[in-house]
């Protein structure tokens, strides 16, 4: 599963969308959910999509993981097309909501996607412990999904996308539903994890400071039809503990992006 | 604290059963009375009141058995007689069971089985939900003395005829229970498990059938109630040989209303053990499953 990544599209990017478009055909019309997006994100990028609703930031990231066809335009995963991406079990995605199964301990909602692909069991109990350790939870593996909180099912949800060998991280609002202080808690245990994984993560959010606190791109979208308006890229340093959302360096990013985002609002 | 929980609990209950018993015993005093006068007045026979009420709760034959006599009934038919004697309600009551128990098991099976098939398949969703919902608004009384015949005819009698019946009735609950069940996981359960390549074959055992278990045992006690309603009914055009509908049959042939009584009561006492023992089965299923708090 290592050496899939033969050839390589522009330059480093591991994701790479070219002129995308997807319209859905709904009762009350077509909507167009992307127009001509395109965007490279390169290896080891954390790039957040952030926007209003409708803006196609979900579609898009569906798009890379190959749950959404485009109507028109192309992407590549790793130099595949999503699909074969998918097959190749190159991405973990993360949800909305943790979808743990609740007939599983934590351990062993961990244990299901190495089940699948077929992991022997020696592997599969060293990958769970490996995957629940990253996220701070070893305790909790044999533990029910409902006996933990909102945050923790979140984090064992992570650490079932961090279970197998996936080289990029697929999160849509993961943290969308949780309280401020868990997510910024949270926010520094992703980037805490990142560092130290080295994955590719597309985020999505619709927060500025979760998104500029996280990002090396951000990139900012806009609804009808949902559409990128600008790319901004992050010069804040690697390391970000909590209070860098107070130093002047992240407050101009995080103008830069709610410019960006009032800009795509223009004619609303 | 305990005793007063249990206090609690209990008084509704008995209280509930206190007030229909007195109004059993109420109806019975009222139901009997017309035949009670009418032979007091052929033998010229002036009745008092405190006459005419012990006489309602003691005819052979009344039109309504008063609950005591009911009650000694059943204790003579079950507690007294050998199983093996003919009268015995628990004799009667084991080949009702094992036709029901027999039936529900085929029902259930297939009633599975073609749930499974209509998840997977779009040409089996469209063209077998119409036929297993017209099958059930075909009056089974119309319907299982064809059944009987039909494999009487063809050298099969005894229990599986029964059984056919139960099972034609257990299968429908199952069928549309499990579909629910199996379709139960929400659309991102399955996006998840596409995100990792999962076949169709993985998706089923390990998203589709442990997310089923609530449904399924909720079908099979709608199921299992519906199996004895048709090893009943199939007992009665067998021409009351065994069962315990044939102890219905035989009580209304007789105008033998306390059997009649006792057998219904056997009946519906029989109907919640086998739906209290599922509610065991589900409890101890969905706990060791974890699904249970």
């Amino acid at each position: 599963m290592a050496d899939i990544q033969g050839h390589q599209p522009v330059g480093d990017a591991i994701i790479s969308a070219n002129d995308l478009c997807l319209a859905f055909e709904t009762r009350d019309g077509t909507v167009e959910a992307l127009r001509n997006v395109s965007l490279d994100i390169g290896r080891g990028e954390f790039v957040s999509l952030i926007g209003p609703s409708g803006c196609g930031k979900t579609t898009f990231l569906r798009v890379v993981a190959a749950l959404e066809t485009p109507t028109s335009g192309s992407v590549s995963v790793k130099g595949m097309t999503p699909d074969d991406a998918r097959r190749a079990r190159a991405y973990g995605y993360v949800f909305q909501a943790a979808g743990l199964y609740p007939w599983r301990t934590v351990a062993a909602n961990v244990r299901l996607p190495l089940e699948i692909m077929g992991y022997s069991r020696s592997e599969r109990e060293k990958r769970v412990r490996n995957a629940l350790d990253l996220v701070e939870l070893s305790a909790f593996g044999g533990r029910y999904p409902w006996q933990l909180s909102g945050g923790m099912q979140q984090r064992v949800s992570i650490a079932r996308a961090l279970a197998f060998d996936a080289e990029i991280l697929l999160m849509d609002e993961p943290f969308g539903a949780l309280d401020e202080i868990v997510r910024d808690r949270l926010n520094e245990q992703l980037l805490a994890l990142w560092r130290k994984t080295g994955m590719t993560v597309l985020f999505v959010t619709h927060s500025i400071p979760e998104a500029v606190h996280l990002s090396t791109k951000i990139v900012v979208m806009s609804p009808r039809p949902g559409r990128i308006t600008s790319v901004i890229d992050s010069p804040l340093p690697p390391e970000r503990p909590l209070e860098i959302r107070d130093t002047p360096e992240f407050i101009k990013v995080a103008q830069g992006v709610r410019l960006g985002l009032r800009e795509g609002h223009i004619g609303d | 604290m305990a005793i007063g929980a249990l206090m609690r609990s209990l008084l509704p209950v008995a209280a509930v059963v206190a007030a229909i018993i007195s109004v059993w015993y109420a109806l019975a005093v009222q139901m009997n009375s017309d035949w009670a006068l009418d032979r007091a007045g052929q033998n010229g026979i002036e009745l008092s009141f405190g006459a005419l009420v012990k006489n309602t709760m003691s005819q052979d034959r009344p039109l309504l058995p008063a609950p005591h006599q009911v009650a000694v009934e059943l204790w003579e038919t079950t507690v007294e007689k050998k199983i093996t004697s003919k009268r015995s309600l628990v004799h009667h009551g084991l080949i009702t069971l094992s036709a029901t128990v027999f039936g529900f098991a085929i029902g259930t099976a297939l009633g599975i089985l073609l749930a499974v098939g209509i998840i997977h398949s779009r040409a089996m969703n469209m063209s077998i939900m119409p036929w297993a919902i017209a099958s059930q608004a075909v009056p089974i009384l119309a319907l299982a003395p064809m059944i009987i015949v039909v494999l009487y005819s063809i050298g099969v009698s005894g229990l599986l005829p029964k059984a056919t019946i139960s099972a034609y009735l257990s299968f429908f609950p199952v069928v549309v229970g499990m579909v629910s069940g199996f379709r139960s996981p929400d659309p991102m359960q399955f996006d998840l498990l596409k995100t990792y390549a999962a076949n169709p074959w993985q998706a089923f055992w390990k998203l589709r059938v442990p997310a089923s278990m609530p449904y399924l045992f909720t079908s099979l006690k709608v199921g299992i109630a519906a199996s004895l309603v048709g090893a009943i009914v199939g007992e009665l055009p067998t021409g009351a040989v065994a069962g315990l509908g044939a102890r219905l049959l035989a009580g209304s042939y007789y105008g033998q209303t306390i059997q009649i009584w006792s057998a219904l009561i056997s009946a519906a006492t029989l109907a919640a053990l086998l739906v209290g023992s599922i509610g065991i089965a589900q409890r101890l299923t969905l706990r060791r499953m974890g699904m249970l708090r």
